[in-house]
């Protein structure tokens, strides 16, 4: 971890005939895909068709399971991530990711969102406390527990909790951010409350999210993708894919009329 | 009619059987609180200055065991818990599940934890007091605990790790911390309350061992052992010891003094705990 | 499942209703225009309260079809067509509008025989029935080669107007009283090229039905 400074040329990401396996279950089959920098990508598509296998693929979140190979490539600004001299902890520094369901650290507030730049050796009070600010304010969070940043962040609820959560990855300064169905486990105004931050988080970060929720994905993505059982049928603008989907399984899938 | 007569009957069974379980619970409290009260009633008018804290002349006192119990938790625990949390740390954090080896080591804690203690007492006596040429120590005695406990202290330490959802793990990995950071930094301060717990409950089982201490320690219950290699005696020793060479109320009082211990202890883990869910929020974290 | 057929039970009966307001309109411009060859008021009358159905029909595809837009939320063809749906009724309750119109100016025709014999009003009419028909057919057999030659079906409307115009101009020219029964039958002539029009209208909508593009000449 010599450079702490090191980033990717750019956010943008591009995947080529990305192929893995679980064992002798082939998961993802030449997967590719571009997620333009600085944009909203939405992944749609039915449950276990391949979606968060493939994101977690972008933060090499799946080396952690055993029997997992991988072929293909996945490139971040031109960079290879698979590649050998890749550092995967400074990889998932600048590629952060948010679960389905929150898991805040049973430490506090502070701890959670200083986790990361302790991490990475920052130990200084001042700078600790900017960090930490910063990424609660980024992440629509901050007024709601400025005064109770020691206590724990257990006690917060599941809406604030996933905030946190993103607030905590935030504070990593990552360049893109992975959220796999972040609000499924939300009310509506929670999610609300988060589309709206990912919205003006896009400018400046580069956000793919898995979503089952179609609407959703109107609301906030550029781009959509279309997985189903392990292979993107399509993909483009939201828009034109939502009004004139030119694959007819996508058309089904969206209208609703599937199996 | 008759599906009316069969849902009487079994909701007559389950009635039944809702105070035939309340019966059996009767039963146990009263045998727990009537041993305690025979205890407590025979022993506490024996408890003297002399007996808990004088120096051990013509009459007795259970100073000398008082110091030995401390030393042989502190012997026992100390070289036990680090040991048995490493091996649990390996155990949940790094073993493949279905590895022969990890298999093997498995199996090998378990049947440590089924062994008779006397068995243990054995092995001590033959291992520190003969071969290393010690002779009766404390010392010797807390080893041969650390051995008996310490699948204890594996097994429990092991579970309260792997009560740690993985979803912790993950979120730290995916912040960019390694294994050894994840371990050190949010499993096991996650698990820390499990693992405090069982170490107190180790320490439960150590004051409550005399099969062990009678091969390994010496019994010598009057003279205030100097150094872990002294021999010298554990409280519940001393019960032994006063109940067979004709002091019985000086037995009574030392069994209330070590049950007192005992409860003591309990009552910490139980407060330790109530503490560690509220402290969760203020754990200062590197 | 249950669900999904009440919704394509929902777009289903929206439609329904938009064919056969389409066809209440082709019936009244069919009727207007022999009442007013065969100058028969009472028809000229059922035409004009013939109209309140339309319009009831005009109003229940649209509360049903703004239901469905709000609950359902429609994407991709369902989307499409319910949107389309909604516009087609705004032109298809005008052509019923206009049919009205030509029926009051039959009933207050009047009551001398006509200054010449009309050939030309109603070929115009039946090139606008014809078109009104092919527009909501295509809507309904999803057929967009055909939707897009409603354009030039239109010229020929266009070319008859304007022909009627010139010799109804001529008319006048000829004779100073012809200028009564010219001004109506003028009037006529422009209800009937609006409703050629609103058939174009209509035919545009069958197009973005189907590919998403709503283009206007």
């Amino acid at each position: 971890m010599d450079n702490l400074d090191w980033a990717f040329p750019s956010s943008a990401v591009e995947v080529k005939d990305l192929t893995l396996h679980y064992g002798p279950y082939e998961a993802l089959k030449r997967v590719s895909l571009k997620a333009k920098a600085k944009e909203l990508t939405a992944l749609i598509g039915p449950s276990g068709c391949g979606k968060s296998t493939f994101l977690r693929s972008l933060n090499r979140m799946n080396d952690l399971i055993v029997g997992c190979k991988i072929e293909g490539q996945v490139l971040i600004g031109g960079v290879d991530i698979y590649a050998k001299k890749m550092d995967v902890s400074l990889l998932r520094k600048r590629v952060g990711m948010v679960f389905q369901k929150p898991n805040p650290f049973p430490m506090s507030i502070y701890d959670n969102i200083a986790f990361a730049p302790r991490t990475f050796g920052i130990r200084k009070k001042e700078e600790l406390d900017a960090i930490v600010i910063a990424s609660l304010r980024k992440a629509s969070i901050f007024e709601e527990v400025k005064d109770r940043l020691r206590e724990s962040a257990l006690a917060l609820s599941g809406g604030q909790q996933q905030r946190l959560c993103i607030a905590r990855a935030l504070a990593a300064s990552p360049q893109i951010l992975l959220l796999d169905e972040p609000t499924s486990a939300l009310d509506p105004i929670s999610t609300a409350k988060i589309e709206d931050l990912l919205a003006v988080l896009k400018s400046t970060v580069t956000i793919i999210i898995v979503t089952h929720n179609l609407q959703q994905a109107g609301r906030i993505a550029d781009t959509t993708a279309f997985f189903l059982l392990g292979e993107i049928v399509e993909s483009g603008t939201t828009e034109d894919l939502f009004r004139r989907p030119k694959d007819k399984r996508t058309e089904n899938y969206i209208t609703g009329r599937f199996g | 009619m008759s599906d009316l007569k069969a849902f009487r009957r079994s909701r007559n069974f389950f009635a039944s059987l809702k105070i035939t379980s309340m019966v059996a619970l009767g039963l146990s409290l009263v045998a727990l609180v009537s041993i305690v009260l025979f205890v407590l009633i025979r022993g506490t008018g024996n408890i003297t200055f002399q007996l808990l804290f004088g120096r051990y002349g013509t009459s007795p006192s259970i100073w000398p065991a008082f110091l030995g119990t401390l030393l042989l938790i502190a012997v026992a625990v100390g070289a036990a818990a680090p040991i048995g949390i490493a091996s649990a740390i390996f155990l949940s954090e790094y073993a493949e599940r279905d590895f022969w080896l990890i298999r093997c080591l498995r199996i090998a804690t378990e049947t440590l934890a089924g062994i008779p203690s006397i068995v243990y007492g054995l092995f001590g006596y033959l291992v520190f007091v003969v071969a290393c040429g010690w002779g009766y120590s404390l010392l010797g005695g807390g080893l041969t605990l650390a051995i008996m406990i310490l699948p204890l202290i594996v097994r429990s330490t092991e579970e309260s790790l792997l009560a740690v959802p993985m979803a912790l793990r993950e979120g730290s990995y995916a912040l960019g911390a390694g294994k050894v950071r994840t371990i050190f930094a949010v499993v096991l301060p996650s698990a820390s309350e499990g693992i405090l717990t069982s170490l107190i409950l180790a320490m439960g089982r150590v004051v409550s061992e005399s099969a062990v201490l009678i091969m390994t320690v010496g019994m010598v219950v009057n003279i205030v052992p100097v150094s872990p290699l002294s021999a010298g005696t554990s409280l519940a020793l001393d019960i032994y010891y006063f109940a067979s060479f004709g002091y019985p109320e000086e037995a009574s009082a030392t069994a209330v003094v070590l049950l007192v211990f005992v409860l003591s202890l309990n009552l910490l883990a139980f407060l330790l705990a109530r503490l560690f869910e509220r402290k969760k929020g203020l754990h200062g974290q590197s | 499942m249950t669900e999904q057929r009440r919704f394509d039970r929902e777009i289903g009966s929206a439609l329904e209703k938009l064919t056969k307001m389409s066809y209440l309109a082709e019936e009244a411009i069919d009727q207007t225009m022999e009442a007013l060859k065969t100058r028969d008021k009472a028809l000229a009358q059922k035409v004009i309260e013939g109209d309140r159905e339309i319009d009831r029909l005009d109003k229940e595809i649209e509360d049903q079809s703004f239901r469905i837009l709000l609950l359902d939320q429609p994407v991709a063809g369902d989307f499409l067509r319910i949107s389309s749906a909604l516009k087609m009724i705004t032109d298809l309750e005008r052509i019923g509008d206009y049919a009205v119109d030509i029926a009051e100016e039959i009933v207050a025709f009047p009551e001398e025989p006509y200054i010449k014999e009309i050939i030309h009003l109603p070929l115009m009419g039946q090139y606008v029935i014809a078109m009104v028909h092919k527009a909501v057919r295509d809507f309904v057999n999803e057929d967009v080669a055909s939707a897009r030659t409603l354009d030039k079906d239109d010229d020929k409307v266009d070319a008859l107007f304007l022909s009627i115009k010139i010799e109804l101009i001529a008319l006048i020219k000829q004779k100073q009283e012809n200028a009564d029964q010219a001004i109506i039958f003028m009037m006529i002539a422009k209800y009937l090229e609006r409703i050629g029009d609103h058939a174009v209208n209509i035919g545009e909508w069958v197009d973005y039905s189907l590919t998403g593009t709503h283009s206007m000449s």
